[in-house]
Formats: structure tokens, sequence, C-alpha cells
């Protein structure tokens, strides 16, 4: 981090621990929201940390997707990137929290078992983006069909691009 | 898609499948259910029967092509999506919409959440057996309707907001109208109060349903109607108010229970708390524009366009390169009539959206569905699927 986001960091989240914030890469602020931008190792401690810590408590998960900025006018980091919204309901206070992935390993830890909601959300971010999820239970695709080939809002795939479906009605299961 | 169950160890369980089209589902979702006897064991969701892909079509389109889409997410209330997304937009842009434009949206998304709980509720009841509400209802959500219709010509998709203000000004006389219309609703929720709240059926058939715990509703990202049920005063519009939402006079409404029948009273309750709202936004009508003062972001007038060069050139930029919004992220929220409706969108500075990321209710309380019928019959489940109010455009996009 470096100096004036430690700063603004010590403004919008005070008392965070010193292990906390040197997971921290770096703090943005845009129109009253932050942005924390975490290292891909330790997301799932920082989650973890700030939904049980009784000073922030961050019970809800209201949102979690990916984004890709292959096409971006500012180069990025990386290509791809998970966000974490999380949700203060006594303190109504929001965060966002993003790590970014590397095009050739887009893979980060599952949160499934902090947030019952992650479950679903980490789907559809694998099924839209082809985000790998390491320890999720059930990793597959929730809103295209099983036979989609490609995932469908990374940036090089073509908004007008024709599917054929091999096997459109699954006969197993039922 | 594609879900199979899991292979049972025993054969003592029967297996069916309801949807993705079933008369109960209203919508296309799809539900395994394991059965001993008329108890679920086990039950696995399949969704994504009517995804659209809107969040890939609004990276082709320019920001105000963009609305027309969210009118296809939540078709029930399709106003507080409209007003949910050119939210997002105004906040990346830096406006602020004038003093009128927010009331007439005030009144929009209150008429639009009495529709879709006026759906809910009656729709929930023909589940369970009971027709004459739901004609009830539909009679009030016919007049609201013709409000909409009015407004901006259509009644279901309405596209009725612009970025930086409406599509049009309001016609003539339609405050009054407005004022008619809502009038003549407590009478309805009187007499569907007294045919189904102290109902011994309707208590029989919706109390100990469905329910869900606090600790869970919170776990799986509740908003909406089907929190506060749960105990948790949680409204938006009170904790981070918008459009002037703190100066209107007005109660969150909450249930302890967290099961059917307690979301039923809670949106009953609502309804009559949005009719305050839009009592005290008639009556706290400015006058002036509903459109901003700034061609960089809405159409400047016709006479403008046809007479002087300024206009003609800031009206063939907008629909030729669209709005350019700064580069940057926002979130923006409101409480649409299920819960928190989140638009993200992220900006490089051109003419079209660099990603829209719409955070849909009804996703986050969908999840939890096997959780709430597990141990319950399979009319239950029906209860409990019709007091959620999953609507399939949200759910899928």
């Amino acid at each position: 981090m470096q100096e004036t986001d430690i700063k603004l960091l010590a403004n919008i989240l005070p008392n965070l621990p010193e292990n906390i914030q040197s997971e921290i890469l770096s703090v943005e602020e845009f129109r009253g929201e932050t942005t924390l931008s975490i290292r891909k190792e330790s997301i799932r401690r920082v989650v973890e940390f700030l939904k049980n810590d009784p000073s922030f408590r961050f019970d809800v998960m209201m949102d979690l997707f990916a984004m890709d900025y292959m096409k971006h006018v500012t180069p990025q980091t990386e290509r791809f990137a998970v966000v974490y919204y999380l949700v203060s309901l006594l303190q109504t206070r929001r965060l966002r929290l993003k790590v970014f992935l590397s095009e050739e390993d887009p893979s980060v830890d599952s949160i499934h078992d902090l947030y019952k909601a992650a479950n679903w959300f980490e789907r559809e971010a694998f099924d839209l983006y082809g985000i790998k999820f390491n320890g999720h239970p059930n990793l597959t695709r929730i809103l295209c069909h099983s036979d989609f080939e490609g995932h469908p809002l990374r940036k090089d795939y073509p908004s007008d691009k024709y599917q054929r479906l091999k096997n459109a009605m699954p006969s197993e299961g039922l | 898609m594609h879900t199979t169950l899991t292979p049972p160890e025993s054969s003592k369980y029967m297996r069916l499948n309801l949807g993705p089209s079933h008369p109960a589902t209203h919508g296309t979702l799809r539900v395994f259910v394991e059965l001993e006897g008329e108890i679920i064991r086990d039950m696995k969701l399949e969704i994504g029967y009517l995804h659209r892909c809107f969040e890939k079509m609004a990276e082709t389109h320019t920001w105000n092509q963009v609305i027309p889409f969210t009118d296809r997410l939540n078709y029930v209330s399709a106003m507080m999506n409209n007003v949910g997304y050119v939210m997002a937009v105004e906040k990346l842009l830096g406006v602020e919409p004038t003093k009128r434009c927010q009331r007439v949206r005030v009144i929009l998304c209150e008429l639009s959440r009495i529709i879709d709980h006026l759906v809910c509720i009656g729709a929930n009841a023909v589940d369970l057996g009971a027709l004459t509400c739901f004609w009830y209802f539909f009679r009030e959500r016919e007049n609201v309707y013709d409000l909409f219709e009015a407004l901006c010509g259509a009644r279901l998709t309405t596209s009725a907001t612009r970025v930086g203000g409406m599509y049009k000004e309001v016609p003539e006389g339609w405050f009054d109208w407005v004022r008619r219309v809502v009038n003549n609703i407590p009478r309805t929720l009187d007499d569907v109060d007294a045919l189904l709240t102290n109902n011994r059926i309707w208590i029989d058939r919706t109390k100990g349903v469905g329910v869900i715990s606090k600790e869970n509703a919170l776990e799986y990202g509740f908003t909406g109607p089907c929190l506060r049920a749960t105990g948790i005063p949680y409204d938006i519009r009170k904790a981070m108010p918008y459009y002037d939402y703190d100066k209107f006079a007005f109660n969150v409404i909450t249930q302890s229970e967290g099961d059917t029948y307690a979301r039923y009273l809670v949106r009953m309750g609502e309804m009559r708390e949005s009719l305050k709202i839009i009592h005290q936004a008639l009556d706290d009508m400015p006058e002036g524009s509903v459109n901003i003062d700034d061609w960089a972001v809405v159409l400047p007038p016709k006479d403008q366009v046809y007479n002087s060069i300024e206009g003609l050139m800031a009206h063939f930029k907008l629909i030729m390169h669209g709005i350019r919004p700064p580069s940057g992220e926002v979130y923006a929220c409101s409480e649409a009539a299920n819960g928190e409706l989140g638009f993200f969108i992220s900006s490089d500075n051109q003419g079209r959206p660099y990603r829209v990321r719409v955070r849909p209710p009804c996703f986050a309380i969908y999840q939890a569905f096997p959780e709430m019928c597990i141990g319950q019959t399979v009319s239950d489940a029906v209860a409990t699927l019709g007091s959620l109010n999953i609507v399939a455009g949200e759910l899928d996009r």
C-alpha cells in the first residue's frame, strides 16, 4: 500500500489489525464507495475476519461477481477480477473487495462456507467467466446449459456467437 | 443447468420433477424433489431457463439503450428496475435528477411496489385455492397499469426513465388520477385482509410453513420483505435514503416468525406504507422540469433541435455516441419489491457500459428454498415458493 492508501484506509476502516492491513494491495475511493484490492492468497482470511470480528461484523455478502478487464481502456494489473460486496447491516457500512486473477490461472479460494449465499454466486462467476473457486462443493454451470462451450461474459467471446445445443434434454437425474 | 440428484442409497424415496413449466412455479423454475410419502427429503433446483444474457447485451448498447432490457428483469415491477439502473448511471456521472423527477420516481416506485406485492399475495393465494383475492387485487393492478400507460405508453415493459430524468413530462391531470387510484386501494386491502388474515384455512396453510431463521436469512443474503419477515428491520429506504426517502414518514414493517404467514403480513403492511409515501410525494410536488438541464446527458427539447445548431449537435452526439460517463465503477442500490436491487456499473469512458452487473434479490433468496422446504410436504413447498416471489426474469437475467 502507498502512503495515501494507508491514510484513506485509516479514515474508512479504523483499527484494522496489522496482519489484515498487510494483505491489502490498494485502496480506492470513488463516489463515496470504497474498494480494497486484496492479495489473492488471503481473500478467505480477510473475509473471515471482516465477517466475524465484533467491531466490523460484515454480516451479509450482498454480491459476488467476476470482471474481465481484457479490453478496458486503462490497463489493469491482471485480466480477471472477482469482486466481493460485503454489507454490515448494523453499521450500514458497505465495502467492496477485489481480487485480481491472472489469465493463466483464474482461480481463487471459495468462501461458500463463510457465507451460504456465496455458493450460487460463485457458480455464476464460474459459468460466465470461467473463474475456478478452489474448494467449492458443486462448481457447475448455473445459468447456461451444461453443454455450453466457453464462458459467455468474457470479453473475447463474441456477443453474436451462436451455439447449437447437442443434447437439449438431460435424461439423467429424473 | 442440468442438475442431477445424487443416486439414492435406498429406493425408499420417490423422485419427482416439478417444472420448468408448472402452474405453481409462476415462471420457468425447475425443482427436483425426493419424497418419502409426501414429505420432501431432498431438493435440487435448476435455474437458467430464462437466461437472456442481459449483462452481455448491455455491453453492446449505449447507456440509454440498456433501459428497455431492465424492464425484463423483474417484469412485475419494471419501473423499479428502470429507476435502479438510471440511478447507478447518474451516480457514475455525478448528476442528481431534479426534485420533481425524484418525486415522480418515488411515486412510480411505490406504485410498482404495491402491484408487485398484489401479484405476489394474489398468486400465492391462488396456489392455495383462494381465487377471490386474486381478482380483487388484479382490479387495482389494472388501474395502476392504466396510470403507467398514460405516463409512458406501455403497461408492462415501461422503460419510463432516462438517464438524467424521465422519458416525458407527466401528462396533465395525471397526479389527480394517481390520487383517485390510490384512494381506492385501501378498500381492496381491507377486503383481502378480511378474507385472509384471520382465515382458518389460510393460517393453517401458511403459519409455520417455509420458516427461515434470522441468522440463516442473513447468511443467504436475504433482503426485502423476506428478510423483514424474520425480524430484521433492514430497508434501504431507511438505511441509505435516496430520493428524499428520509423526509417521508413511513414505518418499516417487520414480523418475527420468518414463515409464509409473516411474509404475507409484511407485504400487506408495506402496501399501506407505500400509499402513505405516495400521498406525501403528491402533496409535495415541485414545479419545473423532470429532466436536468444538461445536453450532454438528456436530449434537448425538440424546438431547440430543429431551430438551433447547438440543439441539433447535442441531439446528434447523444444519439450517435451516447452519454460518455467518466471511467470508474459504482454500485447503486435501491429497495425493490423483493429486496436490494443493485446495479454495479463499470465504465471506461466510452459510449457503452464496460460492464453492467445486476444484483437480483431473487437470486439470493431462491438459493435458500431447499433448506426452507426439506421436511415439509410438496403442497407446503408451493405455498413457500409463492411467498418468496421468485421472478424468473430477474433470477436468470
